[in-house]
């Protein structure tokens, strides 16, 4: 019964569906899979604590948080919203690309910026909307829903697909560290080096992106007149 | 030992300290909640990075389970933080105006930097990547502290609360690393890799790449997590069907979690990024975000799998 060995991969799948204790999760998934592959206990904790000494690298970024904490003190995010706010004239397309701009090359320096609660809520989302209703006047509620969506996802998309640039990103090490693990001589220079492209090109997508947005609320907006 | 090793040691302790530092800041913290658990998960991690390498492997495995009992009794919560106040931060940006950017800059550009030196000067090859990341770090904190001035002691503090802000999670990349470890010692790759075998046809890099790309996405849609996903399906899929079959470990490995992160944009699973904001952004439909990103998902798995299959 090969088939039992992917019992590890199931507990992953369940206990993360289920929101369980990640930690927990998948130090349970790691044991069950070696005492169903027959090793003794002794071999699983050698096996767990030897691969865990070896990858102590993936948890390099903690040497990072003192000065990005106190650069946060002296006000990193500030000077962000205050860049940001400086930005005038511009359309509800415009202030998300921008923001996705911003977003990547902060991702790709490792900045903090706070995403979600401490940029899109206050700053993005009233720009965006305030740049639309300039326009087109009181927003409907399916406009604001659409303006809302696409500035939180361009918070995720510059964190997602820049982080990684960042020799010292916790994605770039786990990718470095599970690479060494099986075998295969990688550091995190190269890994940093080739996850620019996809950083690059996440950019023009999105530029893209936020022309249709911008002709989608022109749309809703025009369809909303000719139907008064 | 080498020179190299000895400074990765070194910075072992540091990280160490920090750890130990953060367990300290909770048992100092009048009002804690969970303080004893709290406080002993951030000490057990801490002994592991300082003594673990000198100790048999079996003693670090065990800490590895005693701290995921503790999490997994949700016994490691945050404890309180000097949390700088808005007036002091907003004075302060007036002050030092965008100059506060540099220090974070001299990380990554110092590390970059530093490792470059390291693999074309043979006598600083003790700069490995790994060991210019931390010397980048200890810059960037050396230039704040100069040129704000602040007391020495903001670095302990802001330190330990963005570790606790982190929490217990700033160890998964590592644990997933040991739990790959873990899967290749128990054969769990080999299982996956005859069962993709079937769809596989032999020789075929472009149908690998599809296979591999959509697996990270769709592992990653169904745990919420690009991590594990990739823990799982690198050593599944990626390394016997494209790594071991002379593609570019580098390219393989830097696409295959962002092709990852596409499935992270689809999912409800990943309710920090999707669910949650939704909810504080006050929209109709909790799936908006969702809904949103899905194409540009789309779009950008695709890319993934052309770059890799031209590149890898």
């Amino acid at each position: 019964m090969e088939i039992i060995k992917l019992i590890g991969v199931v507990i992953v799948i369940i206990g993360f569906a289920l929101k369980f204790d990640t930690i927990a999760t998948v130090v349970l998934a790691g044991l069950v899979t070696g005492l169903v592959a027959g090793m003794s206990p002794m071999e699983i904790l050698n096996t767990l604590g030897d691969s865990f000494i070896k990858q102590r690298t993936a948890t390099l970024f903690v040497l990072t948080l003192p000065c990005i904490g106190i650069c946060e003190r002296y006000g990193l995010k500030e000077k962000a919203i205050d860049f940001i706010r400086s930005i005038k004239n511009a359309t509800t397309g415009r202030v998300i690309f921008l923001y996705q701009a911003i977003r990547t090359a902060s991702a790709a320096f490792s900045l903090r910026l706070g995403g979600h609660p401490q940029f899109v809520r206050p700053i993005i989302v009233p720009m965006a909307e305030g740049a639309a209703s300039a326009k087109y006047g009181e927003l409907t509620e399916e406009e604001t829903d659409v303006i809302r969506g696409a500035s939180a996802a361009a918070e995720n998309y510059g964190n997602f697909y820049a982080q990684n640039c960042f020799m010292g990103a916790s994605g770039t090490l786990l990718i470095v560290s599970t690479l060494v693990e099986q075998g295969f001589e990688v550091t995190a220079a190269q890994i940093a080096g080739w996850s620019i492209p996809i950083a690059v090109i996440s950019v023009v997508v999105g530029f893209i992106r936020s022309i249709m947005i911008d002709s989608k609320i022109n749309k809703m907006a025009g369809e909303r007149s000719e139907a008064e | 030992m080498n020179f190299a090793t000895i400074l990765q040691e070194f910075f072992s302790v540091l990280i160490g300290i920090i750890f130990a530092l953060t367990g300290i800041k909770a048992l100092k913290d009048e009002g804690a909640q969970k303080k004893v658990t709290t406080v002993a998960f951030w000490f057990i991690l801490a002994f592991t990075f300082i003594c673990g390498y000198w100790l048999p492997r079996w003693i670090t495995g065990l800490a590895i389970v005693l701290m995921a009992v503790l999490t997994g009794i949700k016994g490691v919560v945050q404890s309180a933080s000097d949390v700088p106040d808005h007036a002091e931060v907003r004075a302060n940006a007036d002050k030092f105006g965008y100059k506060i950017f540099i220090p974070a800059f001299i990380i990554a550009l110092g590390s970059v930097v530093l490792t470059t030196l390291g693999a074309s000067v043979p006598a600083l090859s003790w700069l490995t990547s790994n060991n210019s990341i931390c010397i980048g770090g200890l810059l960037g904190l050396l230039v704040v502290l100069l040129m704000t001035k602040a007391p020495v002691k903001y670095s302990v503090i802001d330190g330990t609360r963005l570790m606790d802000n982190v929490g217990v999670t700033g160890i998964l990349p590592q644990l997933l690393s040991a739990l790959g470890a873990l899967f290749t010692a128990a054969g769990v790759g080999d299982v996956i890799a005859k069962g993709v075998s079937a769809i596989i046809p032999e020789g075929s890099k472009l149908i690998a790449c599809i296979v591999y790309c959509v697996a990270m996405a769709l592992f990653t849609i169904i745990m919420g997590n690009g991590f594990a996903a990739f823990s799982v399906i690198t050593v599944g899929i990626g390394i016997p069907f494209l790594i071991s079959q002379g593609c570019n470990p580098i390219v393989v490995g830097a696409l295959g979690l962002t092709a990852g992160y596409c499935g992270t944009l689809c999912t409800p699973m990943a309710a920090n990024f999707n669910i949650m904001p939704a909810a504080l952004l006050e929209v109709k439909n909790k799936y908006t975000i969702i809904k949103s990103q899905v194409p540009v998902a789309i779009v950008m798995l695709i890319i993934h799998i052309i770059l890799m299959y031209i590149f890898a």
